[in-house]
């Protein structure tokens, strides 16, 4: 008998603190959700029904406002402006990215860590901190206005970070597989061409993810460089379109969730590259 | 491969620009002094209060919980959603009119309880605007912390409990200390991010009502960009790049500490 008291004790002991864990993250699920979902709510309601009753279900859901949007031809510009900027300036993080991390994880120069140490410093100049030198420089080469500045910008900013992530990858491939490579023939850039960088997959995948994602939130960068909207990026067209509709609360949240949609998506599909990429590059950097 | 260089070089045109003249107006500028205080408010409050509670909520998501998976989605999605979405989203949330907003809305069904202005109120934005920063970038924190328990060695903390500490002592005296790396850079990540905030701020108040929410970006855009006064905007770009400066040097010297784990 006293052995099955203690047991139960022990299993309510167990199971409150697993209540309470519950009841705490259950909160803060709905903390993060709710706001979200009124947004999407919002969308599916005519501007009337919006002003009447906020806040419940949309029954029956309205999709007259992402019509709306989806038939102006700006909306489809800014998609497009976004996705360009977001694969060249991952296209080009990746490429520059992989081949300075393979200099730094395998070859020896004079000045390397030197080099490295300049690298690394990158890691301390958050954009919000370099936008002014770099607006000048950008409109010195006359780039004002015109996406290859933001891909340029975008790019330059996220060599630091991204390139101590593939290092630190790069350097945990064994050493004997190069010198077995060279054996056989293979040169440098062979090797890297051909052997490590299908080996690394994992890793590029989370960089180019990161890259994404930062790309197509980023809102400084192309907030200073361009002044043409015909440019604008999904971020600044949300931003203007908010300020310009700020009365119809109803047709800027059919916007918003439709600006947030592909992120969100993506997140969904990406998460495993995302997450990895960014501990690495955290607890790495 | 050197584009990195390529923006440093860009300071050396900049500073041509700088007079002393500017920063003494800036410096005597009260709307910039508050800016910096209003940042360093964000640092100690995210600081304070964000990663804690980060690590709490790792803590409890911990490395076996069922359903650990589905609250890091959960948890991490603001991060991925952008800062202008999350700024508009929550203008809704804390409008004024209970009509429109949640949070309104839900503050009066409370007897005695009026409607709050929130973001148009100068004593109440910028803690509207802090619970947004943590709403958006806890789940990054979080996220780390779970990576970092994830090396912590499960025998550890079974040493510690077969040895008789109870739950909280062995967080206290085992896990936690076994995260300081972890912790140091996400201390490391949310004062860089909390010094130059720029986007949220922007997007949600401009820097109003009366500069009560102003930052050192937002003041830094606002008189580089829209009122172009490049050389005015330079030099608080400086003064911004002092702080991060000092902090990073400071942090430098932190990181000497050696890492406990790394003799596991």
């Amino acid at each position: 008998m006293a052995t099955l008291d203690v047991r139960k004790v022990d299993s309510f002991k167990k199971k409150l603190p697993r209540f309470f864990q519950y009841l705490v993250l259950g909160i803060v699920t709905l903390i993060i959700i709710v706001p979200l979902v009124i947004m999407v709510f919002g969308a599916l309601k005519t501007r009337g029904e919006m002003f009447l009753h906020p806040y419940t279900l949309p029954i029956p859901p309205h999709w007259e406002n992402f019509g709306q949007i989806l038939t102006t031809p700006s909306f489809w510009d800014m998609l497009r402006n976004s996705l360009f900027v977001m694969v060249a300036s991952t296209a080009g993080v990746l490429v520059v990215c992989s081949l300075a991390a393979f200099v730094f994880a395998r070859m020896e120069f004079r000045g390397k860590d030197l080099a490295f140490n300049i690298l690394t410093l990158g890691l301390m100049f958050p954009i919000t901190v370099a936008i002014m030198p770099v607006y000048l420089v950008i409109r010195q080469m006359k780039l004002i206005d015109t996406l290859l500045a933001v891909i340029l910008v975008q790019t330059a900013f996220g060599i630091s970070g991204n390139t101590l992530i593939l290092r630190g990858f790069f350097l945990s491939i064994p050493a004997e597989l190069q010198d077995a490579a060279s054996i056989d023939g293979c040169s440098a850039f062979g090797f890297f061409w051909r052997i490590l960088l299908p080996l690394a997959r994992p890793a590029l995948a989370a960089v180019g993810a990161l890259t994404m994602i930062v790309s197509w939130n980023d809102l400084l960068t192309p907030l200073v460089l361009l002044n043409r909207d015909a440019l604008w990026t999904l971020p600044l067209g949300t931003m203007q379109f908010q300020g310009q509709y700020s009365s119809d609360m109803a047709l800027t949240a059919a916007f918003v969730t439709l600006s947030a949609l592909p992120a969100i998506l993506f997140y969904l599909f990406a998460e495993r590259q995302i997450v990895s990429g960014l501990t690495a590059g955290a607890l790495k950097g | 491969m050197y584009y990195s260089l390529f923006n440093w070089n860009g300071l050396g045109p900049a500073t041509r620009f700088i007079g002393l003249n500017n920063y003494k107006a800036i410096l005597t500028d009260q709307v910039f002094v508050e800016a910096i205080e209003h940042c360093l408010i964000i640092v100690v409050f995210s600081l304070a209060v964000q990663l804690p509670l980060a690590l709490l909520l790792a803590i409890m998501v911990g490395r076996d919980l069922p359903g650990r998976v589905f609250f890091r989605s959960v948890f991490f999605m603001p991060y991925v959603i952008s800062e202008v979405i999350t700024g508009i989203i929550w203008i809704s949330m804390f409008s004024p009119d209970p009509e429109n907003g949640l949070i309104n809305a839900l503050l009066v069904l409370i007897p005695g309880v009026h409607a709050q202005n929130f973001l148009g109120d100068i004593n109440q934005v910028m803690l509207c605007v802090f619970l947004v920063l943590t709403w958006k970038y806890f789940g990054l924190h979080m996220l780390l912390y779970m990576a970092g328990l994830q090396n912590i060695p499960k025998e550890l903390e079974e040493a510690a409990m077969i040895d008789g500490a109870n739950r909280w002592q062995t967080i206290w005296y085992v896990t936690i200390p076994l995260l300081v790396t972890t912790i140091r850079t996400t201390i490391y990540l949310s004062v860089l991010g909390s010094l130059t905030q720029f986007p949220l701020v922007w997007i949600m108040t401009r820097g109003g009502p009366v500069n009560a929410s102003e930052m050192m970006a937002t003041y830094m855009y606002r008189y580089a960009f829209l009122r172009t006064q490049l050389g005015y905007g330079s030099a608080v770009a400086l003064v911004m790049l002092v702080f991060c400066l000092i902090f990073s040097v400071a942090y430098q010297w932190l990181n000497r500490q050696p890492d406990p784990l790394s003799g596991v």
